[in-house]
This record gives structure tokens, sequence and C-alpha cells, in this order.
């Protein structure tokens, strides 16, 4: 089966089938934000979100994770977490389905990261497409993420009374296979998906001035560019942008002890490029002092040095810095100056 | 992408894992330096190069990168020297011979010792970064005759803040290597040259094209020490430096080093000065 089809008043239905596979995470209303949670009554999903407060990276890449136990008198250590269980991320945007692409190659590269690794083998993926843009913010178009890339087991697309499941794995099919009420997708049912991407072709359009290569361009001519001393100034290092950011994932490595001051644990523990501190050595040289040079850096961990390494850009589009950010740094506005930068610095 | 096979070890490992070293000796080689030297416990040698580091451990006081200061034709063994500076090097000044901290490692690239083959070896060292250059120049001393000639220059602050004092006087009075030391302030005892250490060079005598100039220091002694090799016509790629920076996994993956797209405790600490002179902003403003 390639393509499944479920109609939305089973979806509930299908959802409780499959929280009986394994634990499931879905999006969830929170306050006037939504977040992913465990989901217990298939009721809590809200499919139409805004993207979460924190990407699903908590559940691949936890904001604290043990790496060993250990007992300082008799100087024995053991690895810290325990094999984790099979997971089910339900209702992905395509736009954290690339940061999850984002964080796979680099956990991946050697030496390889064995807790995100056990982590993301035993996570299953089922995306939903956005018909509609989530809010105003979103740069997903022009990041070339407003569609499926892969990246996931079943992908969801709303075509009307139906859902249409894109099965893109041996997983994914196990999860839509001997259902009553999930059939295979029909002809007409796929002239229906055209047409649905048809009619998305019309609202979705690139929300940045140039295209990626371009952009790449701009980055690579703007280091010095006065658009990161504006930045710099409104910053104010509190690094809502990375924690919220679906491809960051700077740690720190701290170690706590037990109150017995013999057994203990190092874990590691989210971190932000944005803060102090990050790149000061003991003997008190900051190589990156500046907010301004802070915010560069993050800037160009998305647009340039990514790109040199792994012919892949870290924006996802999702928009989740912006929106974190307390003091109104938007994404769009600082690419779009760094392009208008550097086309009338190429202008003359 | 990897095979499954392969993505399982992967999955299996634990990168983290320290080994258990023993310290056979432990003394102050400065005034807030102390050196020592350690043996695996497992017997095992650590398999470094010149100018790698290690991570070292101590439990509930986390980890921290310190370079290695012996090379590996040192057998049985191998040295560190650090300074107090901050919690975790206070904690383990209080280590002394006998008592056991963890080591994970070496990590990053060392000296190109093989490119450096048949090369004039000028050595240029700043303070702390004597450390590192005590790998190199240790094995150099063993494998004398892969070289051509080797001169060694020193600065520090005060006469009494020259490392490795005995030993550095064995180096100064040996046939094989021509040895200089400069002082930014003299003592009464000190008979050595007065200044910074770009003073030196120019006195120096190379040929630019056949010299490879190792130079390790704080960034700002490395930045001016290039303008003065670069004058002195030593080819980019034959000015090679070992870099500072926090490492905090020595994996790659954490951040803290990296320097534009280039994780140090991975692609360095060691760089040649051509790799280097691309970085815009992070490398040159602050000297290296």
């Amino acid at each position: 089966m390639k393509y499944a089809i479920i109609n939305k008043k089973d979806l509930n239905k299908w959802v409780e089938h499959l929280m009986k596979k394994a634990r499931l995470y879905g999006p969830k209303k929170k306050e006037n934000l939504f977040v992913f949670r465990p989901v217990k009554d298939p009721e809590e999903i809200s499919l139409t979100y805004i993207p979460t407060i924190l990407p699903p990276k908590k559940y691949y890449f936890p904001q604290k994770e043990k790496l060993i136990k250990f007992n300082a008198e008799t100087f024995t250590e053991e690895k810290g977490t325990r094999d984790p269980e099979e997971f089910i991320l339900f209702g992905v945007h395509t736009c954290d389905i690339a940061g999850i692409q984002c964080m796979d190659v680099v956990f991946r590269e050697n030496p390889a990261d064995p807790y995100y690794l056990s982590r993301k083998s035993k996570m299953t993926i089922i995306g939903i497409e956005c018909m509609k843009y989530c809010d105003t913010i979103a740069s997903c178009t022009s990041m070339g993420n407003h569609v499926p890339r892969g990246g996931y087991d079943l992908m969801m697309v709303d075509i009307g009374d139906s859902f249409i499941l894109h099965v893109n794995s041996e997983k994914g099919e196990n999860l839509v296979k001997n259902l009553r009420y999930i059939r295979e997708a029909e002809e007409e049912d796929m002239a229906a998906l055209s047409r649905a991407r048809e009619e998305k072709e019309k609202v979705f359009k690139n929300e940045l001035k140039a295209p990626l290569s371009k952009i790449y361009e701009a980055f690579d001519g703007s280091f010095k560019s006065p658009v990161w001393e504006d930045v710099g100034r409104r910053c104010v290092g509190c690094g809502n942008c990375t924690a919220s950011c679906p491809t960051c994932y700077c740690y720190d490595v701290v170690d706590d002890m037990e109150l017995d001051l013999t057994n203990g644990t190092r874990y590691r523990i989210w971190n932000s490029c944005q803060m102090d501190d990050f790149a000061k050595v003991a003997g008190g040289e900051d190589f990156r002092k500046g907010r301004d040079s802070r915010q560069r850096h993050r800037y160009y961990r998305k647009f340039k040095y990514p790109v040199d390494k792994f012919n892949r850009y870290f924006c996802t589009g999702c928009g989740r810095c912006t929106r974190a950010c307390v003091a109104d740094i938007k994404l769009p506005e600082t690419v779009n100056s760094i392009i208008d930068d550097h086309r009338s610095k190429n202008a003359v | 992408m990897p095979s499954k096979e392969k993505l399982r070890e992967k999955m299996l490992s634990f990168p983290h894992k320290t080994t258990k070293a023993k310290i056979l000796d432990a003394y102050m080689v400065g005034t807030n330096e102390k050196f020592f030297r350690l043996r695996l416990e497992d017997g095992k040698e650590l398999g470094h190069e010149p100018g790698q580091f290690v991570m070292l451990s101590i439990f509930g006081f986390g980890e921290a990168p310190i370079s290695i200061a012996s090379s590996p034709t040192d057998n049985g063994y191998f040295d560190l020297t650090v300074r107090k500076v901050g919690v975790f090097t206070n904690e383990l000044h209080k280590y002394g011979k006998g008592d056991t901290i963890g080591v994970r490692g070496p990590y990053g690239k060392g000296f190109p010792v093989d490119n450096m083959f048949g090369y004039d070896v000028l050595i240029v060292g700043g303070g702390l970064g004597l450390v590192p250059l005590r790998s190199l120049i240790r094995y150099i001393m063993v494998n004398r005759n892969d070289f051509g000639n080797v001169q060694i220059l020193l600065g520090c602050k005060t006469p009494k803040e020259l490392l490795f004092g005995e030993e550095a006087k064995d180096w100064m009075k040996r046939a094989e290597i021509k040895m200089n030391c400069t002082v930014d302030k003299a003592d009464d005892e000190w008979k050595g040259n007065v200044g910074v250490i770009t003073t030196l060079i120019p006195g120096v005598d190379i040929i630019p094209e056949r010299t490879y100039a190792v130079v390790v220091g704080p960034p700002i002694m490395m930045k001016f020490t290039i303008v003065s090799l670069l004058e002195k016509k030593i080819p980019e790629h034959q000015i090679v430096l070992s870099l500072e920076r926090r490492m905090k996994c020595g994996l790659g993956k954490c951040g803290h080093c990296q320097i534009e797209g280039v994780y140090v405790c991975q692609t360095g600490p060691v760089f040649t000065y051509n790799q280097l002179k691309g970085f815009k902003g992070e490398c040159y403003e602050k000297g290296f």
C-alpha cells in the first residue's frame, strides 16, 4: 500500500489503535500556544496548530540526558540511560521533520552519538502536511520545507472529508494495514491530493527575498555586515531562539553529585551559543564576546556552516526563534536585511 | 547512510566512558602550574600524537580538556601540566602521587610531524603554550635525525614563570638544539633577553621555505608572532598553531569550541595558518 485513506470521523479510532502500539506524543493546546505532550485521549490532539513552543526534539534529544552514572569512591561508571522504548510522534509538521533530518546528519557523523541514535531507532513519525500557513512568521516555503521530503513513516494530507496517508516505510505500513476503516487510496483520491496540492501552491509563496543559493552567497559575503550590530544591540542574550530551534543541538556537560557525595551523574544539558560564557576559556579569553558576534554565529550555523559541511540548511523555516524572541528579532527580517545589504554592496 | 549493523554498533558505543589513570608523580613546575605523570590503569599506552589533548575527569567536578605534554615516544606513562584557574583545575591540584583520575581521549589532530620530515623546525612558545610544545620537543629529540635544524624560542612574563625549569635548562645545553628565551620583565638573576617574543624572531637564522614554524601561546602572542613569521617569508602552510578553546565533549558536537564551521576538538586543535586565515572574525580580531 503506497497511499491509504482514512475518513476524518475514524481518526480518533485510529489514534486509539496507535496508542495501544506505543507511547504516543502529539500536539496539544496549552493556553494560547501548543506543545507536544503524551496523548491519553485522542480528543486532546489539535492537528491545526502553530509550531509548538518546543520542537519535538525534546523526545530524541532531551533537555537533560544522563551520560554516565558514577561512584566517585569505587571509581565505577555505567551508561546513564536505559534503552528507550518505542514511541510515536503524531502530527509532526514537515518543518519539524526537516529538523529531525538535520539532527540525524549531525549525530550520525563520527564519532556518532549513541544516545540520540538509540532514541531515533525507536521513533515512528507520523507527519501532517500543512495546507494553510500556521501564521505569518513561518518561512517554510523559502526553506523548501512546506512540502514533505521524506524522513517520516506516514504523512497525513487533508483532502476534505478524509486524510490521505502516504506510506513511507514498512513501520508505517504496519500501522495502517488490516484495519477496517483504512482503505487503499484510489484514483480519485490521488486526484483529490493533486488538487489539494495545487490549491496549496497558490497560498504558499517564498517568504524570503532570494532563493536559497543566493541566501548562501549573501551570508558568505556578510560576515562584517552592519546588520549584525543592529541585531546584537537588540538581543538580550536569553537563548530562547536556540532552545526553541529544532536544529540547535549545542550542549554542556555537567556533573551532579548526590547528597552522599559519592554517587552522581554526568549529564548533558541543552546549552546556547547565545550565552555570555559559551565560548570563554578558563584563562578568561572569550572568543565570541559581543552579542552581535553570538547572533551572527547562530545565523551562520543555519545558513552557512552546515551548508559547507552537510549541504543542508539548518533553518527549517518553522519560525520558532522569531515567536520566542523577547527582543523582536525576526529571522525573515534579518535574512532579508542580509540579502539587501549584500545586493547593495555588490551593485556598486 | 551507514548500514543497519554499523548504526547498531554506534548505538552501543559509550563515548563518554572514562579510563582510570594512576598518578605516578606530581609536582609544581611553575607558580600555578602542576605537572602530572600518569599511567592508564589497564596498562595500555595512551597512543596519542604530539599536540593532541585528553578530556580529564574528576567525578563530581566534571571534565576539562588538557594538552598532553609528553611524546608518544615516552613509553609507560604520559604527562600533563595544568594551571590552576577554575573549579576543576583547583580540585585537580589537590591530587598527587598515587591518586586516580579519569581520562578519555586522546582527541583532535596533533602537530603534522610527518609533513615536517626533513624540514628545519622553529618552535615558538609563549607561557602555557610550552605544554603541548613539550610533546613535540620530546618527539623531535627522539627522532632527531628526521629533522633539519631545530630552534626553540620561549617567552614568558617573568623568569619564575618559565615552565619545566630543569628540563628547559637541559634543552638549552643540548648541541642539537638551539634555544633562546625572553621574559617581559627580568629579575636580578636573569641574564637572558628582555622583551616580547616577537623581538627574537627577526634575528633567527632560517631558510624560510625549508622551515616549519610551530607557534603555541596566548591568542595575542600568536597573532603578532604570525605577523613576524610572515615577514620572515615562512610560507603560510608551514606556520603551525595550536588553539585553546572550551571543549566540553571532544566529540565534535557540543559546539563550545567551534570557530565558524570548524569544531576545534576534531579538526584541530592544531591548524596551519593557511587553514585559519580564511576565518573572518572570531579568530583574527582576538588573535588566535
